[in-house]
């Protein structure tokens, strides 16, 4: 009887936990020594990999980096560290890394493709790091002190490098005191990266801009006469009717009055390695983002017209193999457009690939909706908000976080995707140029150079990205159980 | 409890439901609902579980369409027509038995959303509204924090706080403290009755029949989607007059 009686008159203090039970010894007794079983397990694991390094590494430390061919580097290599020693024959990549990256662009030029790739960078920070004004400073930054290295690299004189400086430094400021302005530059970068890609006069880039313009202009004056999507509807035909049309008539008047403004033309045939890989991964990740929301909406849609067809769309594009869909590129749009429309074979691939990512991504978002409770809808419903104002505000934030994980997954894997278009004859940097590089008889017998060089870059993008998911995460985790 | 004497009900129509039918499909889940609430009026709805009374409070702002009867919401009739939806939305403020706060925006953001956007009240304007009403509600003090790190009645006058910065002229409580752990559900009972106090007309799905007694003009009692029995709250509790009342006062009551 007395047990059940009990009072405690002192409350305890927190004590430090016993010692042996913190530090590199818990830790390897708990991770890697739990059991014989696991220790076993462990030490097969370290033999392992010190199998793999001791065999390969002679191979990378013996690489030579200056040569005029593999059988140079061969006798080097046998020269230094003896007779059948193996060794990378990086003179391959030193030599002919221009190719790997540029493709076949004019070499002249290279200024433009590393322009566009760090405004890319400048366009990105804003929307990545949400105005905040320091990692977009820093992103801004850090992409003109690359710039200014690479334009180094390729043999720019001074005083060109001293006005790119002059111009990141400019955007650097910007993002520093006013970082929302720089959505001005992602708004713009589109058509300033296909300017600086692609060449020839300003005035036609301008003119697509112009009725993406138009577009939005009679749609914030429709709006809220007619409703969303009626407007949606009269400006994206006014829009077309502008590019079809109009735009034609005044772009080529400008080019005639005005044609100091333009660029060298470069042709989508010299397009290649990296530089291809960019612009159709970085195109078609901006395009199928917004598809993909889309077309995840509409499958939820009330309306059975739109459900049918946002449903009909992602089963067909999913039930097709992208290589299906390239070769289509490649062929049948060319039926299907009238002929006279010369339509660009690097644009007609980006649209495919992009329809072909949106697809995936909807059906991620789709997930993410999934996972909202229903009551959030019903929350923002009966507060009033309207359709597209409880998408925008309420579900899509949410479902989109929900989906990160899996966006990003389909983001880096149509990033790697773009090798693919080696198949329709595009010099992808894998397989493309390495069979250029390989035709020259001084580089034929290397095999895996090219192959740990391409690997190598695509995983320092792919990594990053991945990165910027977790840091995405992270910041966006408000729930703090 | 209550201050009765600011507690007046007009003679003004708020909600006028008039052969209301409402079917899930094959099931018919509300059977010919008619029902007046007068400006002014506080209506406490109970009933057995399934008996359809989150359904019928959920028709009067369409987030449930009815098949067949009107519904006239501060002289606007509901049908189809998503203006007419839109502008009883804004008029009427919901609160429901999980809160449903936006976990992605901090409590600020989310009593400001709805009247910067619906009603395009300037941020400044709404803050300061929004402030207003958490001091009313009394966590001015949590404004900047996300709701995953209040606790549930905190939510909960967070949610009502959120209704309020509406404007609304009418407001609906959908089981507000079932959620609720039981030294929470105090807390929202005295901020509801705070709010009765200020004229709200108010109805309320609730089984806190100690709420009911202090601030209800009338309860409403349902079962099988069909109003059984309505009276002011002593008689109802005193006398209840049909069996399936009787039934249910004793168990809720207890024993
Ligand atoms: N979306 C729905 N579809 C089909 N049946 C439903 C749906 N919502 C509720 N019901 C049914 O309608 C009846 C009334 O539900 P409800 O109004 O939630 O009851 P209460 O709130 O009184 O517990 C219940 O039998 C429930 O199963
Ligand atoms: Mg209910």
């Amino acid at each position: 009887m007395s047990n059940s009686h009990f009072v405690r008159t002192q409350m305890l203090p927190a004590q430090k936990p016993p010692v042996g039970e913190t530090g590199v010894i818990k830790w390897m007794r708990e991770n890697l020594f739990s059991s014989w079983f696991n220790a076993i397990l462990t030490f097969i694991g370290l033999w392992a990999v010190y199998a793999l390094v001791s065999s390969s590494a002679p191979w990378f430390l013996n690489g030579v980096w200056t040569a005029s061919s593999v059988d140079e580097c061969r006798a080097i290599i046998a020269a230094s560290a003896g007779e059948g020693a193996s060794g990378a024959c990086w003179a391959m990549i030193n030599e002919r890394w221009h190719q790997f990256m540029f493709g076949f662009f004019d070499r002249d030029e290279y200024w433009r493709p590393l322009l566009a790739f760090a405004l890319l960078f400048v366009a990105l920070s804003p929307v990545l790091y949400f105005n905040l004004r320091r990692p977009t400073m820093i992103m801004v930054g850090g992409a003109g002190a690359v710039l200014v290295v690479l334009l180094w690299g390729v043999g720019t004189d001074g005083w060109h490098l001293f006005l790119a400086a002059a111009v990141m430094a400019a955007l650097a400021a910007l993002a520093w005191f006013a970082p929302k302005h720089l959505l001005w530059v992602t708004l713009a970068f589109p058509a300033t990266a296909f300017f600086l890609l692609w060449g020839g006069s300003v005035w036609a880039p301008v003119g697509v801009m112009l009725g993406f313009g138009i577009a939005v202009l009679i749609w914030r004056a429709l709006h809220g006469l007619i409703g969303v999507t009626p407007a949606a509807a009269v400006a994206a035909l006014v829009a077309f009717v502008w590019w079809g049309f109009l735009q034609g008539l005044l772009t080529g008047a400008l080019a005639q009055a005005l044609p100091a403004f333009s660029l060298p033309a470069e042709d989508s045939d010299r397009f290649g390695g990296f530089l291809l890989s960019f612009v159709i991964g970085v195109s078609a990740i901006s395009a199928s983002l917004p598809i993909g929301i889309l077309l995840a909406l509409g499958r939820r849609s009330d309306m059975f017209l739109i459900k049918t067809l946002s449903v009909g769309f992602i089963e067909f594009v999913r039930g097709v193999p992208l290589i299906t869909m390239l070769f289509t590129a490649s062929l049948l749009l060319q039926y299907f457009l009238p002929p006279q429309t010369n339509f660009d074979l690097i644009l007609r691939v980006i649209i495919l690939v992009s329809l072909f990512a949106s697809a995936y991504i909807a059906e991620v978002i789709r997930g993410g909706l999934a996972a909202l409770p229903r009551g959030q809808q019903e929350a923002a419903d009966s507060l009033g908000l309207d359709y597209w104002q409880a998408q925008r505000l309420i579900i899509m934030p949410q479902a989109l976080k929900v989906a990160i994980p899996g966006i990003v997954s389909s983001f880096i894997g149509l990033f790697k995707d773009t090798t693919l278009v080696a198949l329709v004859g595009l010099a992808d940097p894998l397989q493309g140029i390495t069979k250029v590089v390989k035709a020259d008889i001084a580089w034929k017998a290397a095999y895996w150079e090219p192959f740990i060089f391409v690997g190598a870059i695509f995983f320092i993008f792919c990594f990053s990205m991945s990165r910027y998911s977790m840091y995405l995460e992270q910041k966006l985790k408000t729930d703090h159980r | 409890m209550a201050n009765a004497a600011k507690m007046q009900v007009t003679d003004e129509v708020a909600i006028q439901i008039t052969a209301m039918n409402k079917w899930y499909g094959q099931f018919h889940v509300l059977r010919d609902i008619n029902m007046t609430v007068n400006r002014g009026e506080r209506i406490v709805v109970c009933g057995p579980s399934g008996s359809g009374k989150s359904t019928l409070i959920r028709c009067i702002n369409r987030l449930e369409e009815h098949q067949a009867g009107t519904i006239i919401v501060d002289g606007t009739e509901l049908t189809s027509d998503l203006k007419n939806i839109d502008k009883v939305r804004s008029e009427v403020g919901m609160v429901f038995q999980h809160f449903n706060l936006f976990p992605h925006l901090t409590i600020l953001e989310n009593l400001t959303l709805a009247p910067i956007w619906v009603r395009k009240t300037p941020k400044r304007e709404a803050e300061e509204t929004a402030m207003y009403f958490l001091e009313k509600v009394k966590i001015p003090e949590q404004a900047l924090k996300y709701p995953g790190q209040l606790s549930g009645g905190q939510q909960q006058r967070v949610a009502i706080a959120r209704s309020l910065c509406m404007k609304p002229r009418i407001m609906l409580f959908d089981e507000p403290t079932s959620a609720l752990d039981p030294e929470m559900i105090k807390e929202v009972l005295d901020t509801m009755i705070s709010l009765a106090e200020d004229g709200m007309t108010m109805i309320c799905v609730t089984h806190e029949m100690g709420f009911a007694q202090a601030v209800a003009n009338r309860v409403v009692f349902m079962d099988q989607g069909q109003i059984v029995e309505q009276n002011e709250p002593k008689e109802f509790f005193a006398n209840p007059k049909s069996d399936r009342t009787k039934l249910f006062l004793s168990q809720i009551l207890g024993h």
